[in-house]
């Protein structure tokens, strides 16, 4: 089979770091390469490099055999190297056509000829097997119509390679099998494919050939069906993965004690109904469900960022009509959002003023903290959390996500909360991290600390919970506990 | 057509609902208000400010703002009387430097917006001083105008049934109107300004030439304020450098009762020529009812933007709901 696209001892240096240092790629025609990889492995410079947005320090490309340097995504563009990223990057107040022919426009004599427009537009949607009127404002349409959009005008310039960078984050099953349907019909019609994931299951569904990464360097490249998954995984993060599995110790945890809070038929109009759960110190609680199935809000009104209307929530044996946000830090409950760029991070603060801003709220606002204190502290928290890199002066936005999320988490242990009510923590974030973050949620809870963790990865809420409310519909439909928790169980469950 | 893009098209529909609802109401209750004269007299009375406004509402589409507008027509207004008076130039030349010059400080306004990031609302305001400053340096009083030329382009209009007539500045706006729909909907700038109000990072990775676009449009809106500027000139045969202070204000409410949003990307230049169509007709109907002061038509403005924007929000929270069903 013959390379569309080579990658030749590709190096990048930014200063002070050595982002990529001699990797080797390929893409065939007609097959779908992953990419695989840690956060800061090197994945996204080794994608901006191919597509045009970073020039590399050392190296070089070859398209179909042919030396070439992209000098900007356009030029790379026009070289049939085409990308779509994890954010849809077009525009939501123009129709699914402009944005498919935006800044191609077929023109006649009075400017652009819509009709044109239109003819093209449908040809390219139709092409991907999508069902849309072409006219409708993009924004009116669901995410994984609008990444299928972008593949669209990808496609629309006669591109040879297509570069999916983290397509699939927020779809849920159905989109993703959609988008992988029209991956292999591409495929099949000889496009070169690179497709970069978290998602493990995913990368095999899809990936014929897939290449690792490691501190910006090539692990290697295997042919999917002959790399186990277990293996993929010890190759990202160069130990053994074994200690992902589930232990003993929380299949069998039993916890005694008052309940920090019980929640009785809970409910919100419009939102979710009729939730029950208890839990103790010592428990971690998850909420598996898919996506959209209300696991964000039931913790969003126990935290109290939404008030319930219907049902008792008790909290230390008290009844609590109405939650706020700060009642909720006062008793020791925190939440970590799903949603770190919104409604976790402050991008223009240090990791340090990051991570001290709750424990600042705690001891009140007009009392000072020394900065020597608060050196120690962040310092402290940095290496519980093995924040990378772990200088806490560095704006937090210079953090991989996997980081930013640790940083998120260093916050809310400043304040030593009862129980911690996290979000998709592991969303987005590379192995390792989740790894690191899984682990330190055991090792607290059987210090005596409680969690309600939600994850999409039924795999993380298997291996870190000791009992499981499922959701299906906005509604509790079951809870499993101990010994009963497995992957299977739990979809079971979803399905009844 | 769906739902969706019938939402999109509610706040111009009901600037004109709004538009004609007052009409109807002034012509029941004030006889002879709806003639064509009335009509013609609203366009040439509104013609410089309805120019103004067609170059601010690409800029608002971009999601900026304009301030210097409204020193920009000052300007512009003094410089063609000057030009003409001290320089001896003939009408056509004195003209045409002012709206070259407007279209030059506008577009080097757009170069520091958009290649140094500055916000658009402190760069051009520091135009709306600069401009200023420089009308009432070039005169603090009034000129007139008196050339023989300029005596027949301000005396010309076209005559129409019913004692009406369009005069030049009426027949400009109405130009600068057409063109100004031509450019927004069917040449690929309009769309890149679309583009780049929706979400301008997403348009620079698209491959749109995002700066050069901005450049352009705040071009565009300070050649629009000098053209507005020799209308004014045109309009009352004189110069004054004080000609169109607050104007900006008035464009910016023109534009957004027009249906812009003001954070960009929705919007269009027919909605504009709606949102002035319905200041005139305040402002016509409180001179008809004749024992009302001038300052009413300020509060009226003042409740109509108002109203428009709880209006544009429901529809908003409306289309965001539609949008998550």
């Amino acid at each position: 089979m013959t390379s569309i696209l080579e990658l030749k001892g590709i190096g990048k240096r930014f200063p002070g770091v050595v982002a990529l240092d001699g990797v080797d790629f390929d893409l065939r025609a007609g097959e779908v390469h992953a990419l695989m990889g840690e956060n800061g492995a090197g994945k996204s410079t080794l994608i901006k490099t191919m597509t045009g947005v970073y020039e590399p320090t050392a190296g070089h490309i070859l398209v179909e055999g042919n030396p070439i340097s992209f000098r900007s995504p356009d030029e790379a563009v026009r070289h049939g190297v085409s990308t779509v990223y994890q954010e849809v990057n077009l525009v939501p107040n123009l129709s699914v056509m402009e944005n498919i022919l935006l800044g191609r426009e077929p023109k006649g004599p009075f400017g652009i000829k819509w009709r044109g427009v239109k003819e093209r537009a449908e040809k390219a949607v139709r092409r991907l097997g999508l069902d849309v009127d072409v006219r409708t404002p993009l924004g009116s349409l669901s995410i994984a119509v609008q990444q299928l959009v972008a593949i669209a005008r990808a496609l629309d310039v006669s591109a040879r390679v297509l570069v999916l960078d983290e397509p699939t984050s927020s779809l849920d099953a159905g989109e993703v099998e959609a988008l992988f349907e029209v991956v292999r019909r591409l495929r099949d019609e000889g496009m070169g494919i690179i497709f970069v994931s978290h998602f493990l299951d995913q990368v095999y569904a899809i990936s014929d050939r897939i290449t690792v990464l490691r501190n910006g360097q090539k692990v290697g490249t295997w042919m999917a069906k002959d790399l186990l998954k277990i293996e993929l995984v010890s190759q990202m993060i160069g130990r053994d993965a074994s200690a992902l599995v589930r232990t003993e110790s929380i299949a069998q945890a039993a916890s005694s004690g008052e309940a920090i809070i019980s929640a009785k038929s809970v409910g919100r109009r419009g939102s979710v109904s009729d939730v029950s759960f208890e839990i103790k110190p010592g428990e971690t609680l998850g909420f598996a469900g898919l996506l959209g199935s209300g696991r964000t809000e039931v913790l969003r009104l126990i935290y109290g960022i939404d008030h319930s209307d219907s049902g008792t929530l008790i909290f230390d044996g008290k009844s609590v009509s109405k939650v706020r946000p700060r009642d909720s830090i006062h008793r020791g409950i925190g939440f970590l959002s799903e949603d770190r760029k919104a409604e976790g991070i402050f991008p223009e603060l240090s990791i340090r003023e990051n991570m001290l801003i709750l424990y600042q709220v705690k001891q009140g606002w007009f009392r000072r903290i020394p900065l020597l204190k608060q050196k120690q502290l962040a310092k402290d928290l940095a290496e519980k959390l093995k924040v990378q890199p772990p200088d806490v002066e560095r704006s937090i936005q210079q953090l991989s996500g996997g980081n930013q999320q640790k940083a998120l988490l260093a916050r809310w242990l400043a304040v030593e909360p009862r129980l911690l009510l996290l979000d998709e923590p592991t969303r987005g974030i590379d192995v390792g991290a989740k790894f690191e973050i899984m682990s330190l949620v055991e090792s607290l809870r059987q210090s005596g600390s409680s969690f309600v963790f939600v994850s999409s990865e039924l795999s993380e809420v298997v291996k870190t919970c000791t009992q499981v409310v499922v959701m299906r519909d906005r509604k509790a439909v079951g809870t499993l506990v101990g010994a009963d928790i497995t992957e299977e169980s739990i979809v079971e469950a979803i399905a009844s | 057509m769906n739902r969706a893009s019938l939402l999109e098209k509610m706040p111009v529909a009901i600037t004109a609902v709004v538009l004609i609802t007052m009409t109807v109401a002034a012509g029941l209750h004030f006889p002879n208000f709806l003639t064509l004269r009335v009509l013609t007299n609203l366009l040439a009375d509104n013609a410089f400010l309805g120019v103004v406004a067609v170059g601010l509402t690409f800029v608002i589409l971009t999601g900026g703002i304009d301030l210097s507008v409204g020193s920009m027509v000052g300007l512009s207004s003094i410089a063609v009387a000057k030009l003409m008076a001290g320089g001896h130039m003939h009408p056509l030349l004195a003209m045409a430097v002012p709206i070259v010059g407007g279209a030059v400080l506008g577009a080097s306004q757009g170069f520091l917006i958009a290649k140094y990031k500055l916000p658009p609302f402190l760069v051009t305001l520091a135009g709306l001083f600069l401009c200023r400053g420089i009308a009432l340096k070039i005169s603090l009083e009034s000129l007139q105008i008196d050339h023989p030329f300029f005596n027949v382009l301000t005396g010309w209009s076209f005559a129409l049934p019913g004692k009406a007539a369009l005069t030049a500045p009426a027949v400009s706006l109405i130009v600068v109107v057409a063109f100004g729909i031509w450019l927004a909907r069917q040449t690929a700038y309009g769309r890149a300004v679309y583009a780049i109000g929706g979400n301008q990072p997403s348009a620079r990775l698209m491959g749109l030439p995002v700066d050069r676009t901005l450049i352009v449009t705040y071009g565009i809106s300070g050649l629009c304020a000098a053209l507005g500027g020799v209308l004014f000139a045109v309009y009352t045969s004189s110069g004054n450098a004080i000609s169109g202070t607050g104007l900006e204000l008035d464009a910016i409410a023109a534009v957004v009762i027009g249906g812009t949003l003001l954070s960009g990307g929705y919007g269009s230049v027919v909605g504009t020529l709606l949102g002035i169509g319905i200041l005139g007709v305040v402002q016509t109907a409180i001179t008809f009812q004749g024992t009302l002061s001038s300052w009413w038509t300020k509060i009226v403005i003042g409740i109509l933007l108002l109203v428009f924007m709880l209006i544009q929000r429901t529809i908003e929270s409306v289309a965001r709901r539609a949008q998550n069903a």
